[in-house]
């Protein structure tokens, strides 16, 4: 708001000093771009509506955080396709607004769409939410961010475990690609690692959004003997909702979902983007080289561990801090061996491990020893 | 173990169908209706997705859901007079009407629900017949809400008013020849102006089942072609009102037979299981299509 208010008064003004000086016809032109050149323009560009308790509303979060800077300017579009229309609006946040760089959300708009939009616009940087960037074969004005949001899936996994009475947890996922997997995966180790004997039952929605089949899901595991529930759809609302109707516990995704289920609601895992955008809008306006791959955990704050329910029982809180602070620490390696998937197949040997950054982690096409579901 | 999960599928598969199906029948019977009286109205996806928003934003305001409903009905009515006003002039074609009217409602729908997206307006509440049982597999699956057993009323009703009304009778006249219905004496648009805004009110209610009850949310994801699937399956439903609401279980059921199945861990094939219902409109199509060119119980508008 009050970045508008300021650039309104600004262009005011300009017009009025153009006017008196008689070259009031090219005015309005010439003044956006040099109120456009003082500022940082940032675009932003979501798949769903920004307000939808999820993924893109963690976006949003992240966005609006810009407002607080003065020197930043930061617009965004909702609801865009991963078709040619996000090109469109890509475009049009360069021609009109003015965006220096693009922040387009959605895992499918890489791929032919930034990427065609980066040939075309040399000068425009475009970040790209995900780990899809590759040094040998895009170009050098784009770049990737993500973070590792498995490691606090794997904290709500721990408590999870321990809060579990029927040890059957339910596990609502939209399709089974490696980011999926892996929080499917790191779920199921954390669960398991506070009891061996919990298995994870994974329902594939087949779609980013689809809230009827999101709940059919969830009744039918809490049918199964399910009592907690999470989910990695583009909004939990609908899963939290139905387990807090039904009286199971959930676990939430993307944002802060506790207000949703005050009785059941356990902990979840968040995206932290304030900090990654607001530290991006610095090395902007200082001029500094974008670096082309950011990530980071718990440690580096890009996600961050939801405030504990009300139903969590202090066991379970002294074991998720005690995983929380080996993250913190730097210590916590999540895929150590051995594990076996739930063929029975070894898939990390004994004495092995794979930390975090490890990419082959982003290839997963496995599912861990107790989650009951697969790939194909 | 494998025979409890047997039956527990087949359980939640049968409570899915009326959970999932109720929306269904709402728009099923009111394209029903409408087409009986010699229009197509391809917008009521419009009017169900309005129906939600509108159903959700008044019970949140007013804290009262049955409020809801009548508001959403009304969201319907609005629209379907807006259909039916647009078609009686001359020259104006019904399907692109409902087309416009789907993506105007859609969009607006959006516009003003933005607000609601958020917030957590009181839902229907549910009538338990499953008391008796402990299993609550039982109990969940008979969790069935008042807007189904409106809606399966409604289905012999509306057999009942085409088949022995006079008023039935009229819009049966209109729709299967004009000519005839102006011989008569019977008013052709007043009854499809009547019939378009029933049938629109019908679909705003199942609309705001979707917010209201199930899955009990307002998103803009919401309805994903869930009216665009009914007003198809009036056609393989003969416009036969029965026939809507059988049809309209069975879509339900299909719907929730690759979670319920998965939930027990057979995952084979989720991708088809998730893509039954588009399956069955498919071939349910191909199998009932006639060779002599025009279906029976189609009103005989639609042939000329």
């Amino acid at each position: 708001m009050f970045n508008e208010k300021q650039l309104v008064l600004n262009r005011r003004l300009f017009i009025q000093g153009c006017t008196a000086a008689g070259v009031g016809a090219c005015g309005a032109m010439s003044s956006l771009s040099a109120v456009a050149a003082a500022k940082v323009t940032m675009g932003f560009i979501y798949v769903g509506p920004r307000d939808d308790y999820g993924y893109n509303q963690a976006h949003f979060e992240g966005k609006s955080a810009l407002a607080k800077l003065d020197w930043a300017k930061a617009v965004d579009e909702e609801n865009v396709p991963e078709t040619i229309e996000v090109q469109k609006t890509m475009e049009s946040m360069i021609n009109l607004d003015g965006a220096q760089v693009l922040f387009p959300t959605s895992f499918g708009y890489f791929d032919p769409h930034i990427l065609a939009m980066a040939k075309r616009y040399p000068e425009i940087t475009f970040l790209h939410c995900g780990g899809l960037w590759d040094a040998q074969k895009h170009p050098k004005n784009v770049g990737s961010y993500f973070g590792y949001i498995d490691e606090p899936v794997y904290v709500a996994g721990v408590v999870a475990g321990h809060m579990s009475k029927s040890k059957k947890l339910g596990f609502i996922a939209a399709m089974p690609i490696p980011q999926v997997l892996r929080n499917i995966n790191s779920f199921a180790l954390g669960a398991r690692s506070a009891d061996p004997s919990v298995t994870v039952t994974v329902v594939f929605t087949g779609g980013w959004s689809n809230p009827v089949k999101e709940a059919e899901s969830a009744n039918s595991l809490i049918d199964q003997g399910a009592d907690v529930l999470t989910c990695h759809v583009d909004s939990p609302k609908v899963v939290v909702e139905t387990a807090e109707k039904r009286g199971v516990f959930s676990c939430g995704y993307h944002t802060n979902a506790s207000v949703l289920a005050p009785k059941g609601f356990l902990t979840g895992a968040e995206w932290n983007w304030s900090g990654v955008y607001t530290n991006y809008a610095q090395l902007i306006r200082d001029g500094k080289p974008i670096p082309n791959l950011i990530r980071g955990g718990l440690k580096e704050g890009v996600v961050k561990v939801s405030p504990y329910g009300s139903a969590v029982s202090p066991a379970a809180k002294e074991a998720a801090d005690a995983v929380i602070k080996q993250f913190m620490e730097g210590n916590m390696v999540v895929y150590k061996g051995p594990i076996k998937d739930n063929t029975g197949k070894e898939v990390i040997a004994a004495g092995a491990q794979h930390a975090q950054q490890d990419i082959w982690l982003e290839s997963m096409d496995w599912l861990a020893e107790g989650v009951v579901g697969t790939t194909k | 173990m494998q025979d409890v999960s047997f039956w527990t599928v087949i359980i939640a598969v049968l409570g899915g169908a009326i959970r999932v199906g109720t929306p269904f029948i709402f728009v099923s019977l009111g394209e029903c209706l409408t087409e009986k009286s010699g229009r197509i109205n391809l917008g009521l996806e419009g009017n169900l997705v309005m129906g939600a928003m509108v159903g959700y934003a008044v019970s949140y305001l007013s804290g009262s859901p049955w409020l809801g409903v009548l508001a959403a009905a009304g969201s319907g009515c609005v629209l379907g007079i807006l259909h039916a006003l647009l078609c009686q002039h001359k020259r104006v074609n019904d399907i692109a009407v409902g087309i416009a009217l789907m993506l105007f409602a859609s969009g607006l729908a959006f516009f003003y629900g933005k607000p609601f997206i958020q917030p957590s307006a009181p839902r229907l509440p549910s009538l338990e017949f499953g008391e008796w049982s402990s299993s609550p597999v039982v109990r969940a699956a008979l969790d069935i809400n008042a807007l189904f057993f409106v809606g399966a009323a409604l289905a012999p009703l509306l057999s009942w008013f085409l088949l022995r009304t006079r008023w039935g009778n009229a819009v049966r006249v209109v729709g299967e020849s004009g000519d005839a219905a102006l011989a008569m004496g019977i008013p052709i648009n007043r009854v499809r102006l009547l019939s378009t805004m029933a049938g629109g009110a019908f679909a705003g209610v199942g609309g705001c089942y979707l917010s209201l009850y199930y899955p009990g949310s307002w998103s803009e994801g919401l309805s994903s072609g869930q009216g665009l699937m009914a007003v198809a399956l009036v056609i393989f439903a003969r416009w036969n009102p029965m026939y809507c609401l059988y049809a309209s279980l069975l879509f339900g059921a299909a719907a929730a037979l690759g979670p319920a199945l998965q939930s027990v861990g057979i995952n084979w094939g989720y991708y088809l299981l998730n893509a039954a219902p588009y399956i069955l409109t498919l071939v349910i199509m191909i199998v009932t299509s006639d060779r002599r060119g025009t279906l029976s119980g189609m009103p005989g508008e639609f042939v000329k």
